[in-house]
């Protein structure tokens, strides 16, 4: 089976500051890849990247068989769904409406919808479980159901991929697990490729079918959580004393953190 | 849940034909009340029977009152327009044409275009024309490149240009002989009796292409308020979409304003209010704020016309006092 994203030598620099350097991997059809490294490693970036928002000059990233650069956007749009970190939330839209304006891609300039668009958006408010917030302004919800509702708009889309930006920063624990589980229930469900970027390793090593390392725009290591998530390759990424072993909950890895104080001891 | 149905084609349907019907309720006001007296009857009549007389209270009726009317519409609909695609382009809902300095700009033309002699049209109106594109370019130009799209820095170079605008303008006016101080000043505070019936036609050849391609556009100003990212991913192509948005309402708002003068806080008005009472969706606001804002121009025209005992207020004063009150209003309330 082809590829849904396939990269290839892709360097990229913002305003001469380089961000990405000789990126080369593949993600399989109806996986759950997730993107790992430390802040500023341009993990955003090969995201924004992937789905147009920025565009490359060297290398390629071939979407869905297609190089990126040649779609146009709304043919873009239809395939890629893109749930972004920071969504302004000061603007007076229902969640309904919110919702139903991931029906766009489909529909003409105007984004006139019918009846079928009606029922894409109902559909996708209750898999991601935000029935009863649907006349609700989103300046009213909190964060996690906030980013429910935009995940259900990205599923409205009907896309074949979803990348998402960190989507469990600043959610509480019970809020972190319920995202992960419908990201993962949506893979299964739908056959949609889920690519994240994630700033926990340790839901990275729970999720994940393939990870991908980075650190300081370079792959440190990618493949299955237990090749990507050892001691070696973490420490050389994230610059800290870490340990590893196994989660007694699955055959993952579990990564714990080291205080200071307690180093001296080990 | 179950209830949702397609809505925006009967929801655009309903709010149409309410706004026309209240628009063309004020234009009837609008033909049949100034200073000259009260003539419902011979309006009423000369609709029924599309017989338009040339006796002296009809021609005042036909030829005064019906250019002064039209261009109220053509007026309050563009600068609320102007004021809702600013709003939605730069997700501030403080925007506005004359906040911005556009108008401004305008006024520094008209003047010299008046103490250089010109008739009003178009010799002024091309003047004033030039002054608004030329303040607009230096707007974009300092809260230049990324920036378009931040909020504050948009807003402070609006009121940089703004006062300095305000300057040229006092040192122009401190240069102005005598004769044609009053000139100056009627046009500052916003005239709308200054244009024919040919005048008028033209000016809306001007400004009907313009409403219809901010229409077209009105569902990429509904995606483009969720965040320029956002947008982006969801097939909107924002760089072309802003620059014909920006460019086709400068166009609009200078046009209109090189007319009438700087009237302000309409597109303030206007579209907050049909926020609050029909929600945020653009494809129905900008319907909304084409007739809405024009029977609301008629209206502030008719209270200028109507409320003193003798000669007028000027329109721009009736639309401030309304306005700046509003605009305090929703400042503290972002603050907030």
């Amino acid at each position: 089976m082809n590829p849904a994203i396939q990269i290839k030598n892709l360097h990229f620099s913002y305003r001469d500051i380089p961000v990405l350097k000789d990126i080369s991997f593949s993600i399989k059809k109806g996986s759950f890849y997730i993107i790992i490294g430390p802040n500023g490693s341009g993990k955003t970036t090969l995201l924004k990247l992937i789905s147009g928002i920025e565009k490359h000059e060297q290398g390629s990233i071939q979407v869905l068989d297609k190089p990126v650069l040649n779609y146009s956007r709304k043919s873009l749009a239809r395939n890629v769904a893109f749930v972004q970190q920071k969504q302004p939330s000061d603007f007076s839209f229902t969640v309904f409406e919110l919702v139903l304006m991931g029906r766009s891609p489909h529909l003409g300039i105007l984004g006139v919808e019918q009846e079928k668009d009606i029922d894409i958006a109902k559909q996708a408010i209750s898999f991601t479980g935000v029935d009863h917030l649907v006349h609700r302004k989103l300046d009213q919800l909190s964060g996690g159901e906030q980013q429910r509702v935009f995940l259900a708009r990205a599923i409205c889309q009907d896309p074949q991929i979803i990348l998402l930006d960190e989507p469990t920063a600043s959610l509480d624990l019970a809020h972190q697990i319920r995202i992960m589980d419908l990201m993962r229930k949506l893979m299964e469900e739908k056959g949609i490729t889920v690519i994240m970027v994630s700033h926990d390793v340790n839901l990275a090593a729970m999720y994940g079918d393939d990870l991908l390392l980075l650190s300081k725009g370079r792959i440190i290591k990618k493949g299955l959580p237990k090749k990507v998530l050892t001691y070696q390759t973490l420490e050389k990424a994230y610059d800290c004393k870490l340990l590893v072993d196994k989660s007694p909950v699955g055959q993952f890895p579990r990564i714990t953190l080291i205080p200071q104080r307690f180093l001296k001891n080990a | 849940m179950t209830t949702i149905k397609p809505y925006l084609l009967k929801k655009l349907f309903v709010v149409s034909i309410l706004l026309m019907t209240l628009l063309l309720l004020s234009a009837f006001l609008g033909l049949s009340m100034g200073s000259s007296g009260y003539e419902f009857k011979a309006v009423a009549t000369s609709f029924v029977t599309g017989n338009f007389p040339h006796t002296s209270p009809d021609t005042i009726i036909w030829h005064i009152r019906l250019p002064r009317v039209l261009l109220s519409i053509l007026v309050g609909a563009s600068l609320s327009l102007g004021g809702l695609v600013f709003q939605s382009l730069l997700r501030n809902s403080l925007a506005e044409p004359y906040i911005l300095g556009i108008s401004g700009g305008s006024a520094i033309g008209a003047i010299l275009g008046i103490l250089a002699g010109f008739s009003y049209f178009p010799g002024i109106g091309l003047f004033s024309f030039a002054g608004s594109m030329t303040t607009l370019v230096l707007i974009l130009i300092l809260s230049s490149g990324h920036a378009i799209l931040k909020k504050d820095s948009l807003i402070l170079s609006g009121v940089m240009v703004n006062a300095f605008c305000g300057a040229v303008t006092m040192f122009l006016i401190s240069l102005t002989l005598d004769s044609r101080l009053h000139n100056v000043m009627f046009w500052l505070m916003g005239d709308l009796s200054n244009l024919d019936l040919r005048q008028v036609l033209i000016l809306s050849f001007i400004l009907l292409p313009c409403f219809a391609v901010i229409f077209a556009f009105s569902h990429s100003m509904n995606l483009m308020m969720l965040g320029k990212e956002s947008a982006h991913s969801m097939g909107v192509n924002i760089k072309f979409v802003t620059l014909i948005l920006l460019a086709i309402t400068s166009l609009m708002v200078s046009a209109t304003v090189s007319t009438c003068g700087p009237i302000g806080f309409v597109g303030l008005v206007i579209p907050h209010l049909f926020r609050l009472i029909i929600g945020p969706d653009n494809r129905v606001l900008v319907p909304a704020c084409i007739l809405g804002g024009g029977a609301y121009m008629i209206l502030c025209d008719i209270l200028s016309r109507a409320l003193p005992e003798q000669g007028e207020i000027p329109p721009g004063v009736i639309t401030a006092v309304i306005g700046a009150p509003l605009f305090i209003l929703l400042l503290v309330r972002t603050r907030r």
